[in-house]
């Protein structure tokens, strides 16, 4: 049991009404791992991670998170397992203060520590502690995505998604991000991280699996990865 | 006629005539802001309402002061039931949906109570429906001011609810980011139905409070809704602020214009005011701009 991946989706289907977006999609996440799903715009990275967190019903396949199958499961379910997507786009509750954002991320898991682990964000992005009572709405692009990536810290996750976090960010920012990505993961957070920033990712995570068109078409350990003459060519640029 | 003797007075009674306005208000720009859905049962239910308060009175003998606190649960949970087990699953998904469902909802409960009730209208003998207060200058009617009190009281509870619970967090953060609310895992349907039974309850509220003074027939709520859905479009659709400042304005210009123009022409102040708000800011009192 517990050489078991921490989560295992197998033979994946899943889309929009009658489209099929994920067409039988194969990855694994080990516990405390950080893998990178890679892949240009529109290719189903997101559709994924939707499927994986429960906000989208897969059509076929299955998903198991720590043991338990979770396909048919509803994101509050989900979320109490210690499985946390941090979506595209931030998705922060703009109308809430910042400190009300945190604190929802409690919502649902680890409420008691709530303070405690508040502290904990506040201490690692100390802008939102200065601007706990601000509106959430207020924050700037790369103040918002920390706000989201705090808000899943505080449910104490065991996995992490994170959707693009490097999206509209500063390459000033985008430096401090995937330091704090190595940060998160050595606290023992396994981590899920899409990506369009191939080279930094591939830096960063210890697997990867690069998506075209809805499937896997290359997967290994990203030192392997980046010195494959296919994706140099597609991705690298190189 | 525009000596403040008379003025004053006529303005105070405005006042908390709105303030019922301001609770049935309450509960449909609650329901706006947060299903994003014009609430058609509204009036419905505060019919129904009325006749529970109605009923509590002749048949156990409770006064409408007294069964308010049996009422406003009941209301509570026959919201969350309504949204959680009918408009939610009715409207498969979606949003959208949930407006006709409202709609369909309406015509049974009107069509229900037409046929336990008929059309004939009822009022309850309460001792103190004709006690004043004297002010000196004016008298004021002791429902009424125990209504004004009560929907204040009720306002800052939802307030304290609002700021200071996880539920109220939740309901402002789905309000307005379903799929952030989604994956924080707030159960989005669990919410939606507190919302809605939340605005069940501020109608039940309102109902007890309307009683004492009032009467009720199975259509008697419309008319009341129809003043509501123009303080939730005057105050700013959602905006529960809005709704309590559009209020008090509706109910001061209901009585003002009653007072110049008579008493059958009252509710024309009220479309004044809101024509001449809309002209010079089409989002509502306290609406976001667009
Ligand atoms: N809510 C949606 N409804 C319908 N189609 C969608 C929706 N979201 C994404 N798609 C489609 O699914 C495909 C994959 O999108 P997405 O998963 O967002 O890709 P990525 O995250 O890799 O950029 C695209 O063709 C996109 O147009
Ligand atoms: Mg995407």
């Amino acid at each position: 049991m517990d050489t078991d991946p921490l989560l295992a989706v197998s033979d994946l289907h899943a889309g929009y009404g009658e489209t099929e977006v994920l067409h039988g999609v194969d990855l694994a996440v080990g516990k405390g791992e950080i893998v990178a799903v890679l892949g240009s715009n529109g290719v189903g990275k997101s559709t994924l991670n939707r499927t994986i967190s429960g906000v989208l019903r897969a059509k076929r396949g299955s998903i198991r998170f720590a043991g338990h199958a979770i396909e048919q499961e509803k994101p509050p379910k989900i979320v109490m397992r210690g499985l946390i997507h941090v979506p595209e786009g931030r998705c922060v509750f703009p109308n809430l203060s910042v400190r009300d954002n945190l604190d929802l991320g409690s919502y649902r898991r680890a409420r008691d520590h709530r303070q405690q682990n508040r502290d904990g964000v506040f201490g690692i992005f100390p802008r939102l502690a200065e601007r706990q009572s601000q509106s959430a709405g207020s924050l700037s692009g790369g103040e918002q995505q920390m706000l989201a990536i705090g808000r899943g810290l505080m449910a104490e996750p065991i996995l992490l998604i994170l959707d693009e976090p490097s999206l509209g960010l500063s390459p000033l920012l985008v430096e401090e991000l995937f330091a704090l990505i190595q940060r998160i993961n050595q606290q023992g957070i396994a981590l899920l991280l899409v990506e369009q920033n191939v080279v930094q990712s591939l830096e960063v995570a210890h697997r990867a699996y690069i998506l075209e068109n809805g499937s896997v078409v290359l997967n290994g350990a990203s030192d392997q990865l980046r010195s494959d003459p296919n994706l140099k060519r597609a991705y690298l640029g190189l | 006629m525009l000596s403040p003797a008379i003025l004053i007075p006529a303005i105070i009674n405005g006042l908390l005539i709105g303030a019922i306005y301001a609770l049935i208000a309450l509960g449909l720009t609650l329901i706006y802001g947060v299903l994003h859905i014009i609430n058609f049962a509204h009036g419905a239910l505060l019919s129904a309402a009325l006749f529970a308060a109605f009923f509590a009175f002749r048949l156990l003998g409770l006064d409408p002061y007294v069964s308010v606190f049996l009422l406003a649960p009941a209301f509570f949970t026959l919201g969350y039931v309504l949204q959680r087990f009918i408009i939610g699953p009715a409207s498969h998904g979606d949003d959208r949906n949930m407006l006709l469902v409202t709609l369909g909802l309406a015509v049974i409960i009107e069509n229900a109570l037409l046929y336990a009730f008929r059309a004939d209208t009822r009022t309850i003998d309460v001792p103190y429906a004709f006690q004043t207060i004297n002010l000196g200058f004016t008298f004021l009617a002791v429902p009424r001011v125990v209504g004004f009190c009560a929907v204040f009281a009720v306002a800052f509870a939802l307030w304290v609810i609002m700021t200071f619970t996880d539920t109220g967090r939740a309901i402002r953060a789905v309000a307005k980011e379903k799929l952030g609310a989604q994956l924080a895992g707030i159960d989005v349907a669990h919410v939606y139905a507190v919302t809605f039974g939340l605005g069940t309850a501020c109608v039940a509220i309102a109902a007890c409070l309307l009683i004492p003074t009032y009467y009720v027939n199975p259509r008697v709520g419309d008319a009341f809704v129809l003043v509501a859905f123009t303080i939730v479009v005057l105050g700013g659709m959602g905006s529960v602020p809005g709704a309590l400042v559009g209020a008090l304005l509706i109910g001061v210009a209901e009585s003002l214009s009653g007072l110049f123009l008579g008493e059958s022409l009252g509710q024309i102040g009220i479309f004044l005011i809101f024509i001449v708000v809309l002209l010079v800011r089409p989002s509502g009192l306290f609406g976001a701009r667009a």
